[in-house]
């Protein structure tokens, strides 16, 4: 979910090692994959790296992101067998091992339908025009006359050959030049824009579906790793006697950290191997270790938001984007209303904890895991072996939710280290503490306001003030504030018509290993500016939707640089995927109008709304809520999207519904706390996530018809949900809640 | 030791400590069932004792050593039940991997209740958590399978609306 500007991004290269894939696609693209070890499964003829066709027709297609629950292992099939004119009933999909050669497969940054959605489609019009060729080739009729359809190519003259026919010939012909392709009019779509049920879905109803836990390879090990409780912890001694006589344990091992910054190596700590999983827990149980302190091992999380809103409140920071003179318009001001917000550090808690499979055999190494970035854990892995990265396979399992968690390879390096020191195959599974305990952390955040109101009520200036430990502090120790990256994430790139307005980011050191949680800093950043906009609204005595519709004003694309702000644009040209004003209203309008917003409401009872434009997306999120006697509970939340065209619309709005939970679910109840460096939560009773009774009866997704090019999906609908509530409680309540989680503040 | 486990008795070797749910994957390969949590907070590894919804990582297999054990594999042999039907005509995985236990969870809770409320829905299907936010549609799909009305509530093409 991390996404970098260009210039961010070649520098996170660089820090985390990753290198950038090129696309090596169509015309030079390899052939007979499975020949060559890439894929475990295809059979048939390749056409092109992501399509064979097998004599019988079945058509393989490759999926190349990984599969974490939003459909796109579907989503970008679906794509290729309508441009190919493939019968979805004939397709196989096959999950691709990490292999450069597919291009990106790091699934993060709600980027795949964005990233792949045209050369899905390339791929898929490279296979039908092989066929097209073929089929031209065995009539001796030119190509022109012959024509895909539905799992067959057609002749004028009537007659037609399948696809399972055509396939060997097909196979052999030259590859065609990507200039050259045809593609299909959209008004010929077969399958995209179409609710294409997921090809996992009998799997996963039936137990079949294989996730990372669930892989089995023959003398298996498994390995439960007791991990330093803070940052840069070492191992002072441990005892492993009684652990070692627990039956069923076999070894008990230490995993030395590496020095420096975390980045993707595992934490320091001790393994213990055993033939089950009951065993290794149960042994790892029985160990003493003793942890050697470090810098990071008097870490308070409390002290350390006190510390950055104690930053944010008290001076000005490194300015991000600045116009007009926001210090004499406040001065001027009829009136000024300020604000600080605080939001806590966050664990991602997926439902499958992070989990890899290795076995390390005479120079190779084979891998097993849930993960979103296949390549970097083939190149992770390769490193901390010292092998060839061409010597390294990753097989790509489900994944049981991955939120960003799953795209650090750090437990494959694990489950590596084990397999190839005690020379049999390792499943190194992490426990639900672990998990929580051991998490890349989201950032916590402390965000200062203030605005200025004229006699109108209108705004005459915007201050935004930052504080919250950056990601790059992960793998650059010496990176300790947020900069026009991430700021881009809903805090600097705020599209108000506001005639003065400056951003400032302030240092926030971080004492934890920093990750991306779905929708990564837009969470916090969503929260502060989203409650901030209803606060002035409610001071300018506005409506809050018109208020908003008011602050983004006139129609016009923005990018920022004449007020000195690098807007990220999450990696695209603004000229490709443009800032437009009119979209983020659109949403706020089309919004508004499917709810009955300004209703009056009883007692106790209210509605608020919010706005996010993030990866590309714009999402209005609206929430109603019910607050009696200290106790809250959310009833409605109503949500636009406008991502451009959609492939999988089913898919789409599942994204929509669990996104906006995922939003609710860390608004009610979200917090990692720290005392002494560790962290204070271990499982779901202290970390709790939404339940269905928290759930609201009425949860409803509205996707706004366009036909430009794919924006996100999996994460937009996140940030605006934590806002919308919270301005719903206030709308109820009087009361403004300027720190999450909510269950501080109400019984939830 | 011997367990019935999906109407068939299974022979294994394990400590009477052992979790059931580490008894089922890692000694029967029934990896269905799935683990979450470890203490009972999640529903992710919900089998089915006696009929009734039991959490299998706080059951030792001594504890289901004369007591019958129904596993995600074994509530159809084809993944014909009725609320695997209505699973898949809402669309209702996401990532997929919470869905054995809430299936065990909802399949116990029409077998006792052919008619719950909504609030008996929520109560019953309260254990087991969703990271991906599917309880919308796992609420509509457990009412089509009782209700005509529920089941033109969500899927399908048109407003998202679960």
């Amino acid at each position: 979910m991390s996404t970098f500007s260009v210039v961010s991004r070649r520098r996170f290269l660089q820090l985390t090692g990753l290198t950038a894939s090129g696309l090596v696609l169509g015309a030079v693209a390899p052939r007979n994959l499975a020949l060559a070890g890439i894929l475990d499964e295809a059979q048939g003829s390749q056409l092109n790296v992501f399509v064979s066709v097998a004599t019988d027709g079945t058509v393989e297609i490759i999926a190349h992101r990984s599969e974490m629950g939003t459909g796109i292992r579907t989503g970008l099939p679906q794509v290729v067998a309508d441009e190919m004119e493939a019968d979805w009933q004939q397709v196989k999909v096959i999950q691709a091992h990490a292999d450069s050669r597919y291009g990106s497969q790091n699934t993060d940054g709600s980027r795949s339908v964005r990233d792949f959605y045209h050369i899905m489609r390339q791929m898929g019009a490279a296979a039908r025009t092989l066929l097209e060729q073929a089929a031209a080739a065995t009539w001796q009729v030119p190509v022109e006359e012959c024509t895909a359809r539905n799992h067959a190519v057609h002749h004028s003259s009537g007659r037609s050959l399948g696809f399972g026919a055509l396939a060997a010939k097909a196979a052999e012909l030259p590859l065609p030049a990507l200039e050259s392709l045809r593609l299909k009019d959209t008004a010929n779509f077969r399958y995209i824009g179409k609710d294409v049920p997921i090809v996992d879905l009998r799997d996963m109803t039936t137990g079949k579906a294989t996730y990372g836990i669930d892989v089995h390879v023959p003398e298996m090990l498994y390995a439960s790793i007791e991990r330093t409780p803070w940052l840069q912890g070492r191992i002072v001694s441990y005892d492993s006697a009684a652990a070692l006589e627990v039956k069923g344990v076999l070894d008990v091992v230490e995993l030395k950290a590496v020095d420096g910054a975390p980045g993707f190596n595992p934490i320091e700590g001790v393994a213990v191997l055993a033939t089950n999983n009951h065993s290794a827990l149960k042994g790892r149980a029985a160990l003493k270790v003793r942890w050697r302190e470090s810098d990071h091992s008097s870490h308070n999380a409390e002290a350390y938001l006190d510390e950055l809103v104690a930053r944010v409140e008290g001076g000005a920071g490194e300015v991000a984007r600045q116009r007009g003179d926001v210090d004499a318009a406040l001065a001027s001001a009829a009136s000024v209303v300020e604000a600080t917000y605080r939001t806590p550090y966050l664990a991602h808690a997926s439902m499958e904890p992070p989990v890899a499979t290795a076995r390390v055999t005479d120079e190779r190494c084979e891998i097993w895991a849930c993960t979103q970035t296949p390549q970097a854990t083939q190149q992770a892995v390769a490193k901390t072996l010292e092998l060839d990265v061409s010597a390294v396979t990753v097989h790509v399992t489900l994944l049981g939710g991955g939120f960003g968690r799953k795209a650090k390879p750090d437990f494959s390096v694990e489950a590596a280290r084990l397999a190839a020191h005690v020379g049999k195959p390792v499943q190194v599974v992490w426990s639900r503490e672990d998990d929580i305990r051991h998490d890349y952390f989201h950032a916590c955040s402390a965000q200062h306001f203030k605005g200025a109101l004229d006699e109108d009520g209108n705004v005459t200036a915007w201050l935004g003030r930052q504080a919250a430990p950056p990601i790059e502090s992960t793998f650059d120790r010496s990176v300790r504030i947020n900069g026009a990256n991430w700021l881009s994430q809903s805090f600097a790139s705020v599209p108000f018509a506001v005639p003065n307005l400056r951003v400032e980011s302030h240092e926030a050191p971080a004492h934890v290993r920093i990750g991306w949680l779905r929708s990564v800093y837009n969470i916090p950043y969503a929260f502060g500016v989203g409650s901030f906009v209803d606060e002035l609204a409610h001071a300018a005595g506005r409506d809050p939707a018109e208020f908003w519709l008011e602050l983004i004003g006139e129609d016009r694309l923005l990018d920022f640089k004449d007020e000195g702000f690098e807007y990220s644009n999450y990696g695209r040209s603004i000229t490709e995927y443009p800032f437009a004003t009119a979209r983020t209203k659109g949403v706020i309008r089309e919004l508004v109008a499917s709810i009955p917003w300004g209703e009056k409401l009883p007692q106790g009872q209210g509605w608020g709304l919010s706005v996010a434009n993030s990866f590309l997306s714009n999402v209005a999120v609206a929430s109603k809520v019910d607050v009696r006697d200290g106790r809250l509970r959310v009833l409605e939340l109503h949500g636009v999207i406008d991502a451009g065209r959609v492939i999988n619309p089913d898919r789409v709005h599942a994204q929509m519904e669990g996104g906006m939970i995922f939003g609710l679910s860390l608004a009610l109840n979200g917090e990692i706390t720290f005392a002494g460096g560790e962290a204070q939560q271990s499982n779901f009773h202290d970390y709790p996530i939404a339940r269905m009774d928290q759930v609201p009866a009425v949860i409803r997704s509205h996707i706004v018809s366009s036909e430009t090019a794919p924006t996100g999906v999996g994460e937009p609908p996140t940030p605006p949900t934590a806002p919308a509530i919270a301005n719903a409680v206030f709308a109820a309540t009087g009361k403004r809640i300027r720190e999450l989680p909510l269950s501080k503040h109400f019984d939830v | 030791m011997k367990l019935t486990i999906n109407g068939k008795l299974r022979e294994l070797d394990a400590e009477p400590d052992m979790p059931l749910l580490w008894a089922l994957r890692d000694l029967l390969g029934l990896r269905g069932t799935k683990y979450g949590c470890g203490k009972g907070l999640c529903g992710a590894c919900t089998v089915h004792l006696d009929g009734q919804p039991r959490r299998s990582c706080q059951l030792t297999v001594a504890d289901v050593a004369s007591g019958k054990v129904t596993t995600i594999e074994g509530l159809s042999a084809d993944g014909s039940h009725p609320l695997q039907q209505a699973w898949r005509e809402f669309n209702v995985p996401q990532c997929g991997y919470c869905q054995s236990g809430q299936l065990m969870s909802a399949s116990a809770l029409l077998a006792s209740n052919s008619n719950p409320s909504d609030e008996e829905i929520s109560s019953a299907m309260a254990g087991n958590l969703c990271r991906c936010g599917t309880y919308p549609r796992i609420r509509s799909a457990i009412k089509s399978t009782f209700t005509d009305a529920a089941a033109s509530a969500t899927g399908g093409t048109g407003e998202g609306a679960a």
